[in-house]
């Protein structure tokens, strides 16, 4: 097929759409509540106090967070469950200028992937224990730059009366302060 | 675990697959038509092409990404008749944004088990009913635990991998926006085109920032569309056409969903399902083999991603060979001379799709303008989706 071909098809302009006869307007009604699940559940009741809880595969000795009920990789039962520090470095981060549907934001949110401190794991093998969450603390140009990639960070938790055993019980990662 | 994904594997192929025919409709942001509509004008355009009626398919395929686009629950089964499917053994199959080129290599085995002589493989998506923007409804594939009450927007994913792959190549944000240039500028000779222009890096610099390091020109546009392919084994196929163009392999790899437990650095399940592809063609070194490819480019950055991953150039280093001019249609690697999804437009499942019918129209000398300057044997398509997390990959010959 050259680039002269006619092909089907009838482009209409966003006005067009609007006036079209028949334009049906619908709004699905749906809600759900969520059950965590046997791992995630364990792992939401350690936020709530102020703990970030890894599980251990016990043949390949891999810690994950998320905890999994299994290890994807032995496809054994995971068991033994262990408390992190919660620090880790920087994998990934960006700035973000627009909410969920994409309108504007006052005020730019900076988020990203932290990589945790995580016994089990060699040093930059492709999978690891992680988590994703807002960045707070750290400039925009470092993200830019590059700088805040490797940068080392920890959990600001919620004070413990607003935990409600929610990811947003952590209200951010920030930079660990040096010395 | 390494040897399982894509490596090793077990090919008890009765029938050699031919591709025949291809068929596709305008991309535009809005379509009057229907999804089925736009199935049967994509589905009836290969028919023709390959001067076939439908009494000549034994089997149709379908594909299409979420429901919720349409907007339709069971899609597959809406889309049916108007893909062709009245009365016949019909199949959905769905892997993300990954299905265009899943349905082709779904078509594969329907024709290389034996079970079928012919298969009419269409995959349709029309994203315009979604309101006011298609982005709310992709609010629905995160983790609703543990990443939707961060309140994400997809482009924030995109963003991530892409600053990843930044900082791990030394890439920057007037290396990547290359491929926007590209790829529009390729686009003005495809007839289906939506988002074709002759743009420059600084255009696509100044263009709105969504999450930084994400522009708007970095980025396919919300489109419309259909597209179509036949394929037939290969007693039908020398009887069809003079000229069929041969599936030579077919590969396709899924990680987890855990996309912030992995690097984002390096698609490792494309560089599976390329491996699972490349041996069933016994292609050993692909940036020497492959003469025509179709990466994925949903966003400009993914097509130097899927380069690295379809193992056409070394890690990190397609933006170099980029910015030499490896990748133009005159280069010694083509890619995405069709315009791709930054210039074609992204009509999920049959952007895929489009990626596969270019390759067929390329090994065929049918692509005009298009057409890529050097000599043509082989070529491979491949599309990306899911939560980062699926490669599928089509390699085919003339």
């Amino acid at each position: 097929m050259g680039e002269k071909e006619k092909l089907p098809g009838h482009y209409l302009k966003s006005r067009e759409m609007y006036e079209l006869p028949g334009l049906v307007e619908y709004q699905p009604q749906a809600k759900y509540r969520f059950s965590a699940g046997q791992a995630q559940t364990r792992f939401l009741e350690g936020l709530k106090e102020g703990k970030i809880m890894g599980v251990r595969c016990p043949r390949c000795g891999r810690v994950y967070v998320p905890p999994r009920a299994y290890c994807e990789y032995c496809y054994a039962a995971t068991s033994e469950w262990v408390e992190l520090p919660g620090t880790g470095v920087i994998h990934t981060a960006v700035i973000s200028y627009i909410s969920t549907f994409r309108e504007r934001l006052e005020k730019p949110e900076i988020v990203g992937v932290v990589r945790l401190d995580a016994p089990g794991y060699k040093e930059d093998s492709y999978e690891f224990a992680g988590l994703f969450h807002k960045l707070c603390g750290v400039a925009e140009e470092d993200v830019k730059s590059g700088k805040a990639i490797g940068m080392r960070v920890k959990p600001r938790w919620r004070p413990p009366e607003e935990r409600v055993g929610d990811v947003n019980d952590i209200e951010c990662f920030e930079p660990v302060e040096e010395g | 675990m390494r040897e399982v994904m894509g490596v090793r594997m077990n090919l008890h192929v009765k029938d050699r697959v031919a591709v025949v025919g291809a068929g596709i409709t305008l991309f535009r942001r809005r379509l009057l038509e229907t999804p089925r509509e736009l199935a049967w004008e994509a589905a009836k355009m290969a028919l023709d092409n390959a001067g076939l009626t439908l009494a000549d398919i034994d089997c149709v395929v379908i594909g299409t990404a979420p429901d919720a686009f349409d907007g339709i629950h069971f899609n597959g089964e809406y889309l049916a008749d108007g893909a062709g499917g009245y009365g016949k053994p019909t199949v959905r199959v769905y892997v993300g944004g990954g299905t265009g080129v899943f349905v082709p290599i779904a078509a594969w085995w329907h024709v290389a088990s034996g079970l079928c002589n012919t298969v009419l493989a269409v995959a349709e998506e029309k994203m315009s009913p979604a309101h006011p923007h298609p982005q709310g409804v992709f609010a629905y594939i995160w983790d609703p635990v543990l990443e939707r009450p961060l309140g994400p927007n997809l482009i924030w994913i995109f963003a991530m991998e892409m600053r990843r792959y930044m900082h791990r190549c030394g890439a920057t944000k007037e290396d990547i926006a290359l491929v926007s240039v590209k790829n529009k500028r390729n686009a003005l000779d495809h007839p289906a085109a939506q988002a074709a222009a002759n743009i420059t890096v600084e255009d696509v610099l100044n263009s709105e920032t969504l999450v930084w390091p994400v522009n708007r020109l970095d980025i396919s546009p919300v489109s419309d569309g259909a597209a179509a392919l036949i394929l037939a084994r290969e007693r039908e196929a020398r009887r069809i056409t003079d000229t069929p163009i041969w599936v030579e392999g077919i590969g396709w790899s899924l990680d987890n969903t855990h996309w912030y437990n992995r690097e984002l650095g390096y698609p490792r399940y494309v560089q599976y399902a390329a491996r699972m592809a490349y041996r069933m063609a016994g292609i050993e070194r692909p940036w020497k083999e492959i003469d025509v490819a179709e990466p994925y480019d949903p966003f400009d950055y993914k097509e130097l991603h899927h380069i690295e991953g379809l193992m056409l150039a070394r890690p990190c280093e397609a933006p170099e060979l980029l910015k030499e001019g490896w990748f133009d249609r005159d280069g010694e690697l083509p890619t995405s001379p069709s315009g791709g999804l930054l210039g074609v437009g992204n009509p999920i499942a049959a952007a895929g799709l489009m990626k596969a019918a270019e390759i067929f129209w390329q090994l065929r000398y049918e692509a005009g303008r298009r057409q890529a300057k050097k000599p043509v044997h082989k070529g491979v398509a491949q599309a990306w989706g899911d939560l980062m997390q699926v490669g599928t990959v089509i390699v085919m010959s003339n």
